[in-house]
């Protein structure tokens, strides 16, 4: 299973990125393997409007069925609502421990967004 | 003769100079009030609002059965306001600009465009001789300020009447979009540091948009001279002083013109009409 996580960084031993749509990086990393595929967030972190939206379609076309991250907001919650990704929020640490304790079923799937909307 | 009244600063007494202004003239006039976010001329010209209007913009609706999540549309779409996930397309109506990009991108004509509505524009007649009203107003919620301002101008006087736009504060898409095509902006400043700062911007973007432009200074006798200083730097009429004074003040407070308190101020609000005429296209000006 593919999973994607926030980071300020490009490896496992990065910290998660509290923020979503603005986050450095979103990493997309095999369940199994622990292959990692980087998506470079930069456009989208100085984004007018609509961060979250464009990051969500990232995550989507790398074909990530989770979403692990600090905060995500309503128009990227459903955004991934609508492609079909679980997200669990709240999430802090490194990518790795957090690949960990997802494997280890301790995060629990959100069913609404965690932060407002930013304007 | 469309004339705008304009500020920067919030408060400077835009409202109070378009209602006096309007009342003043021995002419038919519209008055309009572009300020559609907290449209407050109507408290002054007690208006009786005789018809309603919506304000609709288009926005996307995707048909799925024809999409190829080929992406053009969100590509072409600068506010971000289409996602096209690996098998669906969200959209977000909050954040359309109304552009109609995507609908003329799309190469499967899956995109339609559905109606949103964005605010009201009202109109009636003002109980004083020769005087029709307009205002909008922006639905709660909504952001999209433009549309309903082009809206309340479409409703402008004929060729040879007067219009005068009640413009909003700052200097954005929403002040651009009341002063736009008009043919004179009065710039209603206070004479304090802070009106000074964001007069400076509001001379900034009348001179890019190359509107004939002068100042009326109110509040005038509080806070300094810089206002003067600058507006002589600048080459910038001062059409018209209007004192910082308990009297007018308190006028307003009651709703009321000053010229229905102070009678020679609807002369002194004609000679600025004159002014005006002087200093923009003079064929604009009603004989």
């Amino acid at each position: 299973m593919k999973i994607a996580i926030t980071a300020t960084g490009t490896d496992l031993s990065a910290d998660v990125d509290p923020r979503f749509g603005r986050a450095s990086y979103i990493l997309v990393v095999d369940s199994e393997t622990l292959d990692v595929e980087v998506i470079d967030n930069a456009a989208n972190k100085d984004a007018f409007k609509g961060a979250g939206i464009q990051a969500a379609a990232a995550v989507s076309e790398k074909g990530a069925q989770v979403l692990l991250t600090g905060f995500c907001g309503p128009n990227a919650f459903k955004t991934l609502d609508a492609a079909n990704i679980k997200v669990a929020n709240d999430v802090s640490g490194t990518v790795q421990s957090a690949v960990e304790r997802f494997k280890a079923g301790e995060y629990t799937f959100s069913s609404a967004a965690n932060t407002e909307g930013h304007w | 003769m469309i004339i705008s009244i304009a500020s920067g600063k919030g408060g400077t007494g835009k409202t109070t100079v378009a209602a006096n202004l309007a009342a003043s003239l021995n002419q038919p006039v519209t008055v309009l009030d572009c300020d559609v976010e907290e449209p407050n001329l109507h408290l002054f010209l007690h208006p009786e609002i005789q018809s309603r209007e919506k304000v609709i913009a288009p926005v996307p609706e995707i048909d799925l059965d024809r999409c190829t999540f080929c992406k053009k549309c969100m590509d072409i779409c600068r506010f971000n306001a289409i996602a096209v996930t690996a098998n669906t397309v969200v959209t977000f109506p909050e954040l359309c600009h109304s552009c109609g990009g995507c609908t003329v991108i799309c190469p499967e004509n899956a995109v339609t465009e559905k109606e949103r509505i964005l605010g009201t524009v009202e109109t009636g007649t003002v109980p004083l001789p020769d005087m029709n009203f307009g205002q909008g107003l922006l639905d709660i919620g909504q952001v999209m300020v433009p549309p309903v301002i082009r809206q309340v101008k479409s409703h402008r006087a004929p060729d040879q009447g007067i219009t005068l736009i009640d413009a909003p504060p700052g200097t954005s898409c929403p002040v651009i979009a009341a002063m736009k095509d008009t043919d004179f902006v009065i710039l209603v400043t206070e004479p304090t540091p802070f009106g000074l700062n964001d007069l400076k911007l509001a001379v900034e973007t009348v001179r890019l948009l190359n509107i004939p432009h002068g100042l009326i200074i109110n509040r005038a006798g509080m806070g300094d001279d810089a206002v003067y200083a600058y507006a002589k730097d600048k080459n910038l009429p001062v059409l018209m002083e209007i004192p910082y004074d308990k009297a007018i003040a308190q006028a307003y407070s009651k709703g009321d013109l000053i010229i229905s308190q102070q009678e020679d101020y609807k002369e002194k609000f004609q000679t600025l009409y004159k002014k005006i005429c002087f200093l923009a296209d003079s064929e604009k000006c009603a004989p």
